[in-house]
C-alpha cells in the first residue's frame, strides 16, 4: 500500500518544509460568521473563547503522554493571561492547511516537534487574541487600550472597570486589529516556565480518559485481524464455516492485510478469529534470520558506504596514526509496543463520507490514505485524533498502514455500523514495523599524544524512509538522515572524520522508534569514544570536555551532570560511575549513571544524573517526567529489548518473551534542566539515547567487558 | 448463569461464561476504565479487585465468579482510594494514562495490606504492573505520598 499523496501535496510536503513556513491560519469567512453567531470568540484556528470564558485550546499534536496538550494550552493561556482553570483542550480535525507541523508541511507530530514548531505559531495567535480582547474592551469603556491589562482572565482598565473573556468575546469577534500583534516578554511570562498541572492528568487516574479502545457507538461491530506470519503474505483461501458457527460473529472476509472478523464485542470477535482456517501465499516474502542479516551486515560494514559527512582526510589521519582501534556494534529489531496496541473506530457518515477515530499521529498520511482507500474525496474523510495508550512512533507510519487498514474493512464489510478494530499485544509484537536490526563499524586512530586523528564510521542497516513520501525531506544524496543522525552530527574536534552508510533491503517493515537514528548512533559513538580514552590515558568525562571546548551547550549539560553526580570522587565498594552525553532533536542530555552487579548477572543500575538543554523550559514538569521515562524506555531496551527473525517469522508474542522494563527495575533518576533562552526544542525522543552507553561505560568500567552488542542479557548470555 | 456486583451493583450474565471478566466489564458493562494491555496476566493494565483483592481480569473467565464482588476503577471509593488518587495528581504521574486504571488498583491493592509500604514491597506489589512510559519512578513516590496521606 503506497502513500497517495497527491503532486500539489507532494510540493507541498517539500516546499513548506524548506520555505519561510509561514502559514495562514484565520478561519474561513463561513467559520468566523458562525462562530460570532453564538458569541464565541474565534481568533484564529488554535483557541476558542466561549461566553462562560472557558478557553478552548485546539491541538494539533496527538496527546500519547509527551504533554503537548498541556504545552500548547500553557503558550496560549500565557499569551492571552487566562487563568489555568479556564482552559480545555480538544483535538484539531485533519486539516493540514491549517494544522501543518511546521516542520513537515504535513499534520503530524514526531521527532520530538510538537513545542519547537508551534512555539513562535501559538505565541502569535494568543497575541492576537489578547489584542482583540484589549481592542473589545478598549471599544466598550471608551478607553485607551494601553491603559488595560488581563489578570488571570479578568480584563481590566486603569480607571477600574473590569470584564471577563467570555463577557467579551462577542466584541472580540468583532475587532480588527489594526497592527500586528506582538507576543509578551518573557519577563511578563506567568505560566511558562513556572509549571502547570497536566491537562489529562484527572481523567487519567480515574479511569475516564477515552482512548480508541474505550469509544462506545450504538450498533458497533468489533473486528480482529487474522494476519500473516510472514510479513506481506497474502490470503489465498480460507474457510470461515467454524468462525461464523461462533455466537456472536457477524462475518468474516478478506482484506490486504489478512482475514477480517466481525462480531459483538472482542471476546467474540477473538474466538472467531482462532477459529479460521486460512492458507497463506507467502511466495517472495522475507525468509532470512536475524543472525544472517547481522553475519550479512558486518561484511558490507567493512567498505565504506554513501558518504553522509566528511571531514579532512581520514586516509591521511590514519596514516599518521600510532594506534588503531575499531569496534563493531550491533543492535537488533526492537518493538515499541505501545500498552494500548493499534486500534481504530471507522465508521460511514450521514453525507456518504466517513469518519475515523483513532490515534493518529500523521493526519494528512492517513487522510489521503484512508481516502484513497474508499475512493472518496479528501473533503468527506474526517479524523478525530483520540488521546493513544502511547505511541514511541508506532502510530507514525509512512504509508498509513493502520487508516488503510481501517478503510479496507469498511470498505468490505456488509456490516453498516460502525467498527471497531483492535490489535491484540501478539498482533503487536509479531506485526512489524520496528526499530530496524543495524550494524555500525568504528575505527579511530590516536596520534602518540593521544589525539583522535582520524575517525571512520559505516553504518549498515534497512530504509524505513527510502520509497515514501518522506524521502524528499529526509534523504538527501543517498542517504537516509535517519539512519545516520547521531552520528553524522558527531561533535567532537576530529580533524580527519568520515560517516558513511549502507542501505540494505530486507523484507521486514521498520520504523522510527523513540530517539530514531540516535537509539544506535550514540551508543556507538560513546561507548567507542569511552574505549578510546583509555586508550589515550585519559578518562571519560575529559575527553569529552577536550572535544567539546567549542560546544558550549554540550558542555554546559555534561558538566552539570558531572557536578551533580560527583564525578571524579571515590565510588562506593562493588560499583562504577559512567556517563555520555548527546544531542538529538535539537536538545542536549546528558547522564552520569552509578551501576553494579545485579543478582542477574546484569547491570543493575543504582542511580541516575540527567541534565538537559531542551531551550526554554514551557513546563519544567513535562520535561523531567520525559528525561524520566525515556530513560526508562532506553534502559527497557538496552537490558532486554529484542526482536528476533526466525526463517522470517518472529518468535515472540507478548510481555512474557519481549520483556520490558518494570518497576523493580527502574532507577532512582535525578533532572537538572539547565536555563536557557534559546527557542523550545524537543523533550519526547532527548531522554532516551545516552542511557545505553553510559551503563555499558559504566559496566566496562566495573567488570573490564565492553559490550559490543544489545540488549547487555543478550551480549552476556544471560538471556 | 453467573450472577455477580460490579461496584456495588448485582449484575447477570447468561453469555459465553469463558469470556474474561475484563471483556464482560468492558463489552457488556461499559465499564471502560479497566484496559486491555496484552490478555495473558502479563501487564496489569486490566487489574480489578475481586472480593476486595486485586485481580488479572483478562484471565478471570466470568463463570468462575459466581457470587463474586467486583470494583473497579469507576467504583473504588474510601480512604484508601482518595489518598491514592490525591497522591498520583500531586506528583502527576500518568503520561499516556493507559496502564494507570491497573497501577492505581494495584496501588490500592497493596495500601490497603500494608498502609507503610517500603520501597522493596511497593517494588513487589507492583511489579506485574508494566508502564511502557516508564512513571515507575513517580508510581514510586506516589505510594509513598498515599501512604502520607492515609496517616493524615
Amino acid at each position: 500500500m503506497q502513500t497517495t499523496v497527491s503532486p500539489s501535496r507532494r510540493q507541498f510536503l517539500a516546499g513548506s518544509a524548506a520555505a519561510g513556513l509561514v502559514i495562514a491560519f484565520h478561519l474561513p469567512g463561513a467559520g468566523r460568521a458562525k462562530a460570532a453567531a453564538d458569541a464565541t470568540f474565534v481568533p484564529n484556528a488554535f483557541l476558542r473563547i466561549a461566553p462562560d470564558s472557558t478557553v478552548t485550546v485546539i491541538s494539533k499534536h496527538i496527546e500519547f503522554g509527551q504533554g503537548p496538550y498541556t504545552g500548547l494550552a500553557t503558550i496560549l493561556a500565557d499569551e492571552i493571561d487566562a487563568d489555568w482553570s479556564q482552559i480545555r483542550v480538544e483535538s484539531a480535525p485533519a486539516d493540514v492547511e491549517r494544522y501543518a507541523n511546521l516542520k513537515f508541511g504535513a499534520q503530524g507530530t514526531g521527532g520530538s516537534t510538537a513545542m519547537a514548531n508551534s512555539w513562535d505559531q501559538l505565541r502569535t495567535a494568543g497575541a492576537e487574541a489578547r489584542a482583540r480582547l484589549v481592542a473589545a474592551a478598549a471599544e466598550m469603556w471608551n478607553v485607551a487600550p494601553d491603559t488595560i491589562s488581563i489578570e488571570k482572565g479578568i480584563v481590566k482598565s486603569a480607571s477600574g472597570k473590569q470584564a471577563t473573556c467570555g463577557e467579551l468575546a462577542e466584541r472580540a469577534q468583532a475587532v480588527t486589529l489594526k497592527a500586528d500583534p506582538k507576543p509578551k516578554d518573557p519577563s511578563q511570562w506567568r505560566l511558562i516556565g513556572k509549571g502547570v498541572s497536566r491537562v489529562d492528568t484527572v481523567p487519567k487516574t480515574n479511569g475516564t480518559a477515552e482512548f480508541t479502545i474505550d469509544i462506545k457507538l450504538p450498533n458497533m461491530a468489533t473486528c480482529l485481524i487474522a494476519r500473516p506470519d510472514r510479513f506481506g503474505a497474502k490470503v489465498k483461501d480460507f474457510d470461515a464455516s467454524e468462525t461464523l458457527a461462533v455466537p456472536g460473529v457477524i462475518e468474516a472476509f478478506a482484506v490486504p492485510q489478512g482475514v477480517a472478523v466481525l462480531a459483538n464485542g472482542f471476546w467474540a470477535a477473538k474466538k472467531g478469529r482462532d477459529a479460521l482456517k486460512i492458507t497463506w501465499d507467502d511466495a517472495g516474502t522475507e525468509a532470512r534470520s536475524s543472525n544472517e542479516l547481522i553475519g550479512r551486515f558486518k561484511e558490507i560494514a567493512k567498505e565504506p558506504g554513501t558518504v553522509a559527512r566528511s571531514e579532512g582526510d581520514v586516509a591521511a589521519g590514519f596514516a599518521q596514526a600510532k594506534t588503531i582501534i575499531e569496534a563493531t556494534y550491533t543492535f537488533p529489531y526492537l518493538a515499541h509496543a505501545p500498552m494500548e496496541p493499534e486500534d481504530c473506530v471507522i465508521r460511514r457518515t450521514d453525507d456518504g463520507g466517513a469518519e475515523l477515530l483513532f490515534g493518529s499521529q500523521l493526519q494528512t498520511v492517513d487522510h489521503n490514505v484512508a481516502a484513497a482507500v474508499l475512493g472518496l474525496d479528501l473533503s468527506k474523510v474526517k479524523i478525530k485524533t483520540m488521546l493513544a495508550g502511547g505511541s514511541f512512533g508506532r502510530r507514525a507510519t509512512p504509508t498509513g498502514d493502520m487508516a488503510a487498514e481501517a478503510a479496507s474493512v469498511l470498505k468490505a464489510a456488509k456490516h453498516d455500523g460502525p467498527i471497531k478494530i483492535i490489535w491484540t499485544r501478539e498482533d503487536d509484537i509479531k506485526g512489524g514495523r520496528y526499530r530496524p536490526i543495524m550494524v555500525h563499524h568504528v575505527k579511530a586512530g590516536l596520534d602518540g599524544d593521544g589525539n583522535i586523528v582520524a575517525w571512520d564510521q559505516v553504518i549498515v542497516g534497512q530504509s524505513f524512509i527510502k520509497g515514501t513520501p518522506w524521502e524528499q525531506n529526509l534523504m538527501k544524496d543517498g542517504v537516509d538522515h535517519t539512519m545516520v543522525e547521531g552520528a553524522s552530527s558527531l561533535p567532537y574536534a576530529i580533524p580527519n572524520l568520515r560517516v558513511s552508510a549502507h542501505i540494505v533491503e530486507v523484507g521486514v517493515p521498520t520504523l522510527w522508534w523513540r530517539s530514531v537514528g540516535s537509539t544506535h548512533t550514540a551508543y556507538a559513538t560513546e561507548a567507542f569514544l569511552d574505549q578510546l580514552a583509555e586508550a589515550a590515558g585519559t578518562e571519560p568525562l575529559a575527553i569529552r570536555r577536550k572535544l567539546l571546548a567549542k560546544e558550549p551547550r554540550y558542555l554546559a549539560v555534561l558538566n552539570r551532570a558531572a557536578e551533580a553526580a560527583k564525578w571524579g570522587e571515590p565510588v562506593p565498594e562493588g560499583k562504577a560511575r559512567g556517563l555520555a552525553v548527546h544531542k538529538s532533536f535539537g536538545s542536549y542530555v546528558a547522564h552520569v549513571v552509578d551501576v553494579s552487579v545485579g543478582e542477574d548477572g546484569l547491570p543493575k543500575v543504582e542511580r541516575v544524573v540527567c541534565a538537559a538543554d531542551c531551550g526554554i523550559a514551557i513546563n519544567p514538569d513535562v520535561i523531567r517526567a520525559q528525561l524520566e521515562g525515556g530513560m526508562g524506555y532506553g534502559l527497557s531496551a538496552a537490558l532486554y529489548g529484542a526482536i528476533d527473525l526466525e526463517n522470517g517469522r518472529i518468535p515472540q508474542a507478548n510481555f512474557d518473551d519481549y520483556r520490558v522494563l518494570r518497576i523493580n527495575e527502574m532507577p532512582d533518576i535525578e533532572v537538572h534542566i539547565v536555563e536557557s533562552d534559546e527557542k523550545p526544542t524537543g523533550i519526547g525522543e532527548p531522554g532516551v539515547p545516552t542511557i545505553a552507553p553510559a551503563v555499558a561505560n559504566a559496566w566496562a568500567k566495573l567488570t573490564g567487558q565492553r559490550l559490543f552488542a544489545l540488549p547487555f542479557s543478550r551480549a552476556m548470555g544471560k538471556a | 448463569m453467573t450472577k455477580l456486583t460490579v461496584n456495588g451493583n448485582a449484575v447477570e450474565f447468561d453469555g459465553d461464561q469463558s469470556m474474561p471478566l475484563l471483556w464482560f466489564l468492558r463489552d457488556e458493562q461499559g465499564l471502560t476504565g479497566t484496559k486491555f494491555g496484552c490478555g495473558v496476566a502479563q501487564c496489569g493494565a486490566c487489574t480489578v479487585h475481586v472480593d476486595g483483592e486485586p485481580r488479572r481480569s483478562c484471565v478471570t473467565p466470568i463463570g468462575a465468579l459466581d457470587g463474586a464482588e467486583v470494583t473497579t476503577i469507576e467504583g473504588s471509593t474510601g480512604d484508601v482510594t482518595a489518598a491514592v488518587q490525591a497522591a498520583w495528581v500531586a506528583l502527576e504521574v500518568p503520561q499516556c494514562g493507559y496502564c494507570q486504571s491497573g497501577q492505581i488498583m494495584s496501588a490500592i491493592g497493596l495500601l490497603s495490606q500494608i498502609p507503610k509500604p517500603t520501597d522493596e514491597e511497593i517494588d513487589q506489589a507492583m511489579t506485574g504492573n508494566i508502564c511502557r512510559c516508564c512513571t515507575y519512578h513517580r508510581i514510586r513516590a506516589a505510594v509513598h505520598d498515599a501512604a502520607r496521606r492515609m496517616e493524615g
